[in-house]
């Protein structure tokens, strides 16, 4: 079990940002090309740690559903930036052994002939520590 | 040697929460000079004030340090009140412990042992203290307005019905400013022009205004009470004697193809043009950058139609210049460029526009003539979506950071009257918060809910899409469904962030008037000298100062004109008599002095000097007390030491140094 | 004119064309690409933790080498772009970062952000310049529809990137309109494929790229172009490929008729 404190603290650490700007207009959530696939969703990432409900939010699927495509970032009238919030809870977790998301052996199976090196190698920095 | 009392003020808790004013007694009573020191509650009550008046008379005090709030607080309460007691006010001084002390500190011994140094150094101040005596300088009892809209008109109608000259200068070729571009006004839904026009007419009928449209300021020197200003009346190309306001010349022109700034450039306008047909005056200007004439030297087909001879293509700019006593600006605003905020695909869609466009569009003499339709195809829109808070409330560099304020009501009446008008046309609102603190403001908005249906959406727009079948998706977040909505639409209104107009800087610069981060004008106290600038004589009315909506306006207006005409009532101002004066004997005439003064206020003059039994001729300079606003400039400028500023003289203010150092 | 170039593995492997047609566009352009030494792979993604530093100093070592050089360093792949470009503003902007990167870089001298970091286009548009690709031209792409798809990499952060508007932007377009094609604007040309995200969660990949590939047809594109070999990937793979992808440096060199000599 985590401290959710300073889990909380961690994450504005690595993140470099201050939930506390947010003014909750939702833009980052109408932004998000993964909303749908997220259950926890773009503008809770911020009131998540700011609430200190980091347990949830680690455990959440929208860890891996983020692209990091930064439209939230860009858009943001607050400088907020969840799209880094959800990136430095998903450093949490990677961080930690055996938080993986992508396991070695799993590899085989998804390849493919054309795949670009550039689709692995950004897959592990993001999926392992 | 002076006879000096400390009155320390425990501010209730402000000052002595955090400084031991008992401490601060004590120790000031120490200080050379002092034969009184004593604290109190509330300095600035009329009981603290008596306490003052009382001790000056007992102890035979010359002069008086109280240690409290800012001097921009109470400095005058306590000169006064010195004054009644018969002490030259200019022997009072204030030593600043709350506001550069108890506020900005925690530690209370810390804070204590800083008061003291302050009270030290203001007690060794008065010990070099003189009294002085202001001189008076003349009113001129008529006022400048710098634009003509709703704000600018309304102070000049309450300034001249209580009897004095005003001239207001509008940069366009008519008065009436932004509300002339709207349509309706909430929250009663009178018409803009209809409440507006009379007023303009009542001001260009007025006996004691005269209006200078088409007019710049160009040059602002002097100081409160007797300000000279050069007005620029550029060239209009037409005399406003002959024109008899026909209109066959804007028919005739053949250069028709010219945006129309006053619809927002969604039609446009001939070359000689008049902004609107109610404009006043109503007479046209010739856009000389437009004019076949102008460019080409061939055309002059308006001077062959006019009847009246009027039209005169070799009028120049001209220079007018006036005094004035007192200076209104009410330059009020204009709407951000979108340019940043392309995700709402404003540059991409003649389908997505600003809400200041809208009114044009619902206006019937607006470019569709009041049809509320696409500017595409020309289409009624079926489906029609709002965003609120475009540019507004952002802390990135793409907006700003402060609330419109007007938008809320506006997008409430757009929708309201879209759906009277056009029952099948559905509205939808996306929205932040919906803020509506005014008079029958929240009953406007809910009036747009519930009887008008007008869906209000909880959440931002992320991102407009124009689809290929010229429809718009908007893909908004529903905060309270936690859902992210795509919303087909027809048209879409951004509610666009307002700014102070860009000209403000330029004003303010040259009134010395002071203005913050957002370009609006700075007040004197934000809350209790709202309508004045701190720069004495000029006075804020409108949006210049802040968002407001027309009701603010007026009122502000009406309260900027209060403040002027208590000015232009006076005959004599009292000046401040802490102006700089040169030591001829130390003055070698090198005319540094003279060359930073920004108020033109030192001359030289060939004076006889007795210096040391040498009599002899010599070029000095000379100080215009009624110019010089002792700023200081010319007393840190002086290479030879001659320049002092009475009142904050170099000993003085070295006395105060070593004071704080000892 | 000479410039440090960054292939990044990608384009050592399976985007060899998307490398080789823009060093022939380049040499027909008069500008040459010299290949920085042992470069290393940048990681694909620009690690956002702002405790992160040993992720961000194989760019680094690039940057200084182009530093040491005294050159720009160009690159052409949008992800080798986009981290490289970030790592550089981290070095010039972010204390902890550059003092933290420098103690384990050890240099002669400390790299403090001092290399401009240029993208191909950045050249074509701001060196050589699209008035002079245009005379250049001796296959115009008369008649071709082209919808750019720029994707997220080069344009987010925009204040970072500074590579055009983030979300108008018309880099592309210019360049698709010098080639002698006519661009086609869709309002998808800047969201995200899916990136990476397609190896683990394909349909949401599947659901992006139809999004853009319907959008660029629906607005009349005949193709698109990228530069981004993650991205052609997944236009490729999970849209329902009406439409052909092309990397833009191939229609570069289609254009300046030099294509024939890379495929030799």
């Amino acid at each position: 079990m985590r401290n959710e404190h300073s889990a909380a603290e961690k994450i504005k650490e690595i993140s470099g940002t201050n939930p506390l700007k947010c003014m909750k207009c939702g833009k980052c959530s109408a932004t998000c090309p993964s909303f749908n696939e997220m259950d926890i969703k773009p503008h809770q990432f911020v009131s998540y740690v700011v609430n200190e409900d980091i347990e949830a939010l680690v455990n959440s699927k929208s860890l891996w559903k983020c692209l990091s495509c930064f439209a939230c970032v860009e858009r943001c009238p607050r400088d907020v930036k969840p799209g880094k919030i959800i990136d430095a809870a998903r450093q949490l977790v990677v961080r930690e052994k055996g938080g993986d998301y992508l396991k070695a052996d799993e590899i085989p199976q998804l390849l493919d002939p054309e795949l670009p090196q550039q689709l692995l190698v950004s897959a592990f920095r993001r999926y392992r520590r | 040697m002076q006879r000096i009392g400390v009155f320390v003020c425990h501010c209730g808790s402000n000052i002595a929460a955090t400084v031991d004013v008992k401490k601060v007694v004590e120790l000031a009573a120490k200080e050379p000079g002092v034969v009184h020191a004593e604290d109190y509650q509330y300095m600035c009550s009329e009981a603290g004030q008596a306490k003052i008046q009382e001790a000056i008379k007992e102890k035979k005090l010359t002069g008086v340090v109280v240690c409290s709030c800012s001097p921009r607080m109470h400095e005058a309460t306590f000169r006064k009140a010195a004054e009644r007691a018969g002490l030259n006010p200019y022997m009072v001084e204030i030593a600043n412990i709350r506001e550069h002390c108890s506020w900005i500190h925690k530690d209370m011994e810390e804070a204590t042992k800083k008061a003291v140094i302050l009270a030290r150094a203001a007690i060794a101040k008065v010990n070099l203290n003189a009294p002085l005596q202001p001189g008076e300088s003349r009113v001129t009892k008529r006022a400048l307005i710098i634009g003509g809209g709703i704000a600018g008109i309304q102070t000049a109608l309450d300034i001249a019905d209580a009897g004095y000259e005003v001239d207001i200068v509008e940069k366009t070729p008519s008065i009436g400013g932004r509300m002339s571009q709207l349509d309706k006004t909430f929250p009663t839904l009178d018409c803009s022009a209809c409440i507006l026009t009379p007023k303009m007419v009542e001001a260009a009928a007025h006996e004691k205004i005269n209006i200078y449209t088409y007019s710049e300021v160009e040059h602002v020197s002097g100081f409160v009470g007797d300000f000279t200003v050069d007005i620029r009346k550029k060239a209009r190309s037409v005399n406003m004697d002959k024109c008899t306001g026909c209109g066959v010349c804007q028919e005739k022109c053949p250069s028709k193809k010219i945006p129309n700034e006053f619809n927002r450039g969604l039609n446009n306008r001939t070359a000689i043009y008049t902004p609107f047909a109610q404009a006043i005056p109503n007479v046209p200007v010739i856009d000389r950058e437009n004019c076949l004439k102008f460019k080409t030297g061939k055309c002059g087909v308006c001077s062959k139609v006019c009847q009246a001879g009027a039209i005169e293509y070799d009028q120049q700019d001209e220079i007018v210049t006036q005094k004035y006593g007192a200076i209104v600006v009410a330059t009020g605003f204009d709407i951000i460029k979108l340019d940043k905020y392309d995700e709402y695909a404003y540059s991409q869609s003649k389908d997505v526009i600003t809400s200041l466009e809208l009114e044009r569009i619902m206006n019937a003499a607006g470019p569709t003539k009041g049809h509320l339709e696409r500017l595409s195809d020309g289409k009624a829109p079926k489906e029609l979506v709002f965003i609120q808070c475009v540019g507004s409330r952002c802390s990135d560099d793409r907006g700003k950071p402060y609330c419109s304020k007007i938008c809320c009501m506006y997008t409430a009446k757009h929708a309201m009257l879209i759906r009277d008008k056009y029952p099948d046309t559905n509205v939808t609102v996306f929205y932040i918060d919906v803020r509506t603190p005014g008079k029958n403001f929240d009953e406007f908005y809910r009036r747009a809910v519930e009887q008008y249906g007008v869906n209000y959406i909880k959440g931002q727009v992320g991102k407009v899409i124009p689809q290929p079948d010229g429809s718009l998706l908007v893909q908004g977040s529903d905060l309270i469904d936690n859902k992210q909505i795509l919303k087909k639409a027809d048209m879409v209104v951004l509610a666009t962030a307002i700014e102070p107009n860009p000209d403000v800087r330029k004003i303010a610069t040259m009134l010395t008037a002071s203005i913050d981060t957002n370009n609006f004008l700075t007040e004197a106290h934000a809350k209790l000298r709202p309508v004045e600038s701190p720069t004495a004589g000029i006075f804020l009315s409108g949006v210049c100062q802040g968002p407001k909506d027309i009701p603010e306006t007026v009122a502000q207006a009406g309260a900027a004109a209060v403040k002027a005409i208590g000015l232009l009532a006076k005959d004599k101002l009292t000046t401040n008599p802490c102006t700089a004066k040169s030591d001829e004997l130390l003055c070698n005439g090198c005319s540094t002095c003279a060359n930073v003064c920004p108020y033109g206020a030192i001359s030289y003059e060939d004076k006889q000097v007795n210096d040391h039994g040498i009599r002899e001729t010599r070029r000095v300079a000379v100080v215009n007390t009624a110019l010089c606003q002792g700023c200081g400039a010319c007393t840190v400028a002086c290479p030879s030491g001659a320049m002092d500023l009475q009142g904050f003289s170099n000993r003085q203010i070295i006395a105060e140094v070593d004071a704080i150092c000892r | 004119m000479k410039y440090s170039y960054y292939p990044g593995c990608t384009l050592r492997n399976k985007a060899k064309d998307l490398d080789e047609y823009a060093r022939a566009s380049a040499r027909a352009l008069g500008f040459e690409l010299e290949e920085i030494e042992d470069w290393q792979c940048c990681g694909g993604v620009y690690p956002l933790g702002t405790d992160e530093i040993a992720t961000k100093l194989s760019s680094v070592r690039a940057l200084n080498q182009a530093k040491e050089k005294g050159q720009d360093l160009v690159t052409i792949c949008s992800a080798c772009h986009h981290v490289i470009k970030r790592v550089n503003d981290d070095m010039k902007n972010v204390e902890d970062i550059r003092t933290r990167a420098n103690n384990y870089m050890q240099l002669d001298e400390p790299y403090e952000g001092e290399t401009t970091v240029l993208h191909y286009l950045e050249v074509l548009r701001d060196k050589v310049g699209f008035d002079k690709l245009k005379e250049k031209v001796v296959n115009p792409l008369t008649g071709k529809k082209i919808g750019a798809y720029y994707g997220c990499l080069l344009l987010r952060p925009g204040k970072i990137m500074a590579f055009d508007d983030p979300e108008n932007p018309t880099i592309m377009e210019d360049f698709i309109r010098a080639l002698g094609a006519e661009p086609v604007v869709y309002p998808y040309r800047n969201e995200c494929c899916g990136g990476y995200i397609s190896l683990k969660e394909k349909e949401m990949s599947q659901n992006m790229c139809q999004k853009i590939e319907d959008s660029a047809k629906g607005f009349g594109a005949d193709m698109l172009i990228t530069a981004c070999p993650l991205c052609k990937y997944n236009l490729n793979k999970n849209a329902s490929s009406e439409l052909p992808v092309y990397y833009f440096t191939e229609l570069l060199a289609e254009a300046l008729g030099v294509k024939e000599e890379v495929a030799k």
